[in-house]
């Protein structure tokens, strides 16, 4: 009876795990997909702070970085004061606070 | 409590293996969930309490004037699409009377906007209630005395600019991979009442084309006064950002039945300089030259829209030290040239830059 109750309880525990794993970006086993993301993340700072640049330095010099949650609010404002467009706005964003 | 922990545990004994199997599968699964969730209200939103603080000391033809402002802008997220902000300013300009004695002066205090924005799509934002008039760029993106350059008012801000009262759709979009194309268009209603609701009936739009490779953006304006003289204004504004220099370049030009005229301005980080590295990053060369074309209403009228009384034309000269990140120490001259005087101008003084959080925020 209990090796039956610990067989289910570690199926479930094993496919939880294996839910889980697949939600988290950071806990991909596969190197190579370690490496893919990692680059895609680099590549999308890079292209965040090119976009910072060149739609925030129009008006004002660069400033520090903020919580992610104080920025969220700064760039809804900024979307609507300076009409950056919907893709600048979610790179600049991710620049801010990555 | 010892008994009672022995109670649950034997009533868990009692369960047979399905039931309890099915509570651990929940537990495993609420808990990964639970964690998402942590993780995405991290990310949300946080009302904010920021703006601009400063303290200034004009000198205009000799008269001396201390202004004290407190400009505080309210921004509170509703939801994924929603935005309510606002932005008073709060000044007081103390001068020596005509025949001498203490500083004394008026305390002004105005609702430059009050407004609820919702982002409907990627293209289009609704605007409603107190809003800057999107005419030119001087007004929605470089009034705020922590990002412009040079302290003074160019000469012909007052024409076709301020706050309306009503109603405004706007957006920026890429038009294509080197292009984008931002808009604005307003109806605004006449309000007389309160001093700090006054708006003019009238409507308007801006468009404007922003090229990224090159940092150009180019803009064109246009307002229709629905009262009295039912009188048009066109603006035109250039701003430019080299890329391989820390220059930023800014020009508006504007024409009505009050007035016209142009100002170009300039401001130049001198981080490039081989020497003094530590302060010369910090320390920004600014300049602006323009002028003003008298219109068709009089002087006396001119003068109460805070306009020149005649033709004018002004240079000025400025620097401005960054002690940290929102905090400048300002200084200029400049000279105004009209056939009402020529006179100096000089400002010295001190701005900042505050945000304060309104709820739990993570680390930065």
């Amino acid at each position: 009876m209990r090796l039956k109750i610990m067989i289910v309880s570690g199926v479930f525990a094993l496919l939880s795990f294996l839910c889980v794993a697949a939600d988290s970006p950071h806990s991909n086993s596969a190197s190579t997909t370690v490496a893919q993301s990692s680059a895609q993340a680099d590549a999308m700072r890079l292209e965040g702070e090119k976009r910072f640049r060149a739609n925030c330095g129009r008006c004002h010099a660069a400033p520090q970085k903020f919580p992610p949650r104080v920025m969220a609010t700064i760039v809804r404002h900024m979307r609507v004061r300076a009409t950056i467009t919907d893709e600048d706005m979610r790179l600049v964003l991710y620049y801010m606070t990555q | 409590m010892k008994s009672s922990a022995n109670s649950l545990a034997h009533q868990w004994t009692r369960v047979s293996v399905l039931p309890r199997a099915a509570c651990v599968l929940l537990i495993l699964c609420i808990v990964p969930a639970l964690s998402r969730a942590q993780t995405s209200s991290s990310d949300r939103p946080v009302p904010i309490l920021t703006g601009s603080a400063g303290y200034f000391t004009f000198v205009t033809a000799g008269q001396t004037q201390l202004n004290a402002q407190v400009n505080p802008v309210l921004l509170l997220p509703l939801g994924d699409r929603w935005l309510a902000e606002s932005r008073a300013e709060f000044q007081g300009a103390f001068q020596r009377p005509p025949g001498g004695g203490p500083y004394g002066g008026p305390v002004s205090k105005n609702l430059d906007y009050l407004q609820v924005d919702y982002i409907a799509n990627p293209y289009v934002t609704v605007t409603l209630g107190r809003f800057l008039t999107p005419f030119g760029i001087f007004n929605e993106r470089l009034y705020p005395i922590w990002i412009r350059s040079l302290q003074q008012d160019p000469l012909i801000f007052p024409i076709a600019t301020g706050s309306s009262d009503g109603m405004m759709l706007r957006g920026g979009f890429p038009a294509n991979a080197k292009a984008n194309l931002s808009y604005a268009v307003y109806v605004s209603a006449v309000s007389t009442g309160h001093s700090n609701l006054q708006s003019d009936r009238n409507v308007g739009g801006r468009m404007s084309v922003f090229l990224p490779g090159a940092r150009v953006e180019v803009g064109a304006s246009w307002q229709k006064l629905l009262q009295d003289e039912r009188s048009n204004a066109f603006g035109f504004h250039f701003a430019w950002q080299p890329q391989r220099l820390p220059l930023n370049v800014h020009s508006e030009y504007a024409l009505s039945n009050q007035g016209g005229g142009y100002w170009v301005d300039g401001a130049y980080r001198l981080s490039q300089m081989p020497f003094w590295r530590k302060s010369m990053r910090r320390l920004e060369v600014a300049g602006r030259a323009e002028q003003f074309f008298s219109g068709q209403i009089g002087s006396d009228a001119a003068q109460a829209l805070g306009l020149p009384g005649a033709n004018t034309r002004e240079g000025e000269f400025g620097l401005n030290y960054y002690l940290h990140d929102g905090l400048k120490a300002v200084a200029s001259y400049g000279r105004q040239f009209s056939s009402d005087g020529n006179f100096n101008l000089w400002t010295v003084g001190i701005a900042y830059r505050f945000v304060v959080p309104l709820g739990r925020v993570g680390q930065p």
